[in-house]
């Protein structure tokens, strides 16, 4: 149990696990020194119009997280890509640990009676 | 032969024109040289926005010249002399501090200005100025954002953004002395400079920086006398035009 909600590092987060709250800023030069090498990582989500959820778009590096979105904002919607923008530090995503896909999803493969497939979807319904 | 009037006009067109286009140049020589990749493509952003405003002006301007006047031969065919920018706009792009300063001075000038200039009696340049703001509310958070951060940042941050802020200080005087062309165009110049020093104060407050004492002032850009800078730079920008006249993409 324990091995399972063990917390598992995404991306190239700086040496520094902290979160950037915690940290001393003035470890985080916001220029020379080191540069965005320094800065930590965030993962970018997009909605792209009303309605739809947000989705992952990528990430980018920077200081805090005011420049996160606007670095989101140049980096991922300069071609009318989003509505809105949610950022979020790396180091706070917690991700299943790849070696336990095995035990985690191979169970599902054969239990096609949990799709949907079994109906008929009248004409009339769509963007199902 | 346009009339005394739209003559003013025509050259009030080409002075915000040329301010956009020579800051927008400045900028894009950040183009792959960016301290990181977001703000490589930060300030390429901001440049293609002014770029996009400069073709706006001369668009129009050329429209009122007549002939076979256009907006490339506006941009890429004149003499530094005829450039009615102010001189803060050409000064080489210096450190990362110094040309998110000059943004700041600059996009808090143009903020203003716009805001004016969107109920102008002139619908086309009424109308180019209120697409434009939003452009230009955007450089204006991001500059004033940049500030902040190198001014209450490292002590490194911290004495760069000084070191800028004591050569451009006497170069944003210009932009509140009327040019003649200036005068009739229905803006309130003094307003702008009001609204300007409160947003410039609370920003280098907050970035614990002050305002250093006026020195001696460098003004003339707006009446065609420039820097040695801005030769340089048009060597750059026009050499295409200039060795293959005509020359397409």
């Amino acid at each position: 149990m324990n091995n399972f909600i063990r917390k598992y590092y995404y991306g190239d987060i700086p040496e520094d696990k902290t979160g950037s709250n915690n940290s001393d800023s003035s470890q985080n030069p916001p220029l020379g020194g080191g540069g965005a090498g320094l800065w930590p990582l965030w993962e970018v989500f997009i909605r792209s119009k009303q309605g739809l959820d947000h989705k992952h778009a990528g990430s980018l590096h920077a200081a805090d997280a005011q420049m996160a979105i606007e670095n989101a904002r140049d980096v991922y919607t300069r071609r009318m890509e989003g509505v809105s923008i949610w950022v979020v530090e790396s180091k706070y995503i917690h991700a299943s640990v790849p070696e336990e896909a095995g035990e985690l999803y191979e169970p599902a493969e054969d239990k096609i009676y949990r799709h949907p497939t079994f109906y008929d979807l009248p004409d009339e319904v769509k963007h199902m | 032969m346009p009339n005394q009037s739209t003559n003013q006009l025509i050259n009030y067109l080409l002075s915000n024109g040329d301010n956009a286009l020579i800051i927008g140049h400045r900028n894009s020589e950040w183009c792959g040289h960016g301290p990181v990749l977001e703000q490589d493509i930060a300030i390429t952003n901001i440049s293609l926005d002014l770029i996009g405003q400069a073709r706006n002006f001369y668009q129009y301007a050329a429209s009122l010249i007549g002939n076979d006047s256009n907006e490339d031969k506006l941009a890429y065919l004149r003499e530094a002399i005829e450039f009615k920018n102010c001189l803060l706009v050409e000064l080489p792009r210096g450190d990362w501090g110094f040309t998110v300063l000059r943004q700041f001075f600059f996009s808090a000038y143009q903020f203003y200005l716009y805001q004016q200039l969107q109920q102008n009696k002139d619908e086309q340049l009424a109308a180019i100025t209120a697409k434009s703001i939003k452009e230009v509310t955007y450089h204006l958070r991001w500059s004033s954002e940049w500030v902040i951060r190198l001014g209450d940042g490292t002590e490194e941050s911290h004495s760069r953004i000084v070191k800028a802020l004591d050569e451009l200080w006497s170069y944003t005087s210009e932009l509140f002395l009327p040019a003649p062309y200036e005068e009739k165009m229905g803006i309130d110049i003094s307003g702008i400079k009001d609204k300007w020093i409160q947003k410039v104060n609370e920003v280098l407050c907050e970035a614990t920086l002050t305002a250093p004492s006026p020195k001696n002032e460098h003004t003339g850009g707006k009446q065609g006398r420039h820097t040695e800078h801005l030769n340089e730079l048009l060597k750059d920008l026009q050499y295409l035009q200039r060795t293959y006249p005509g020359m397409e993409w």
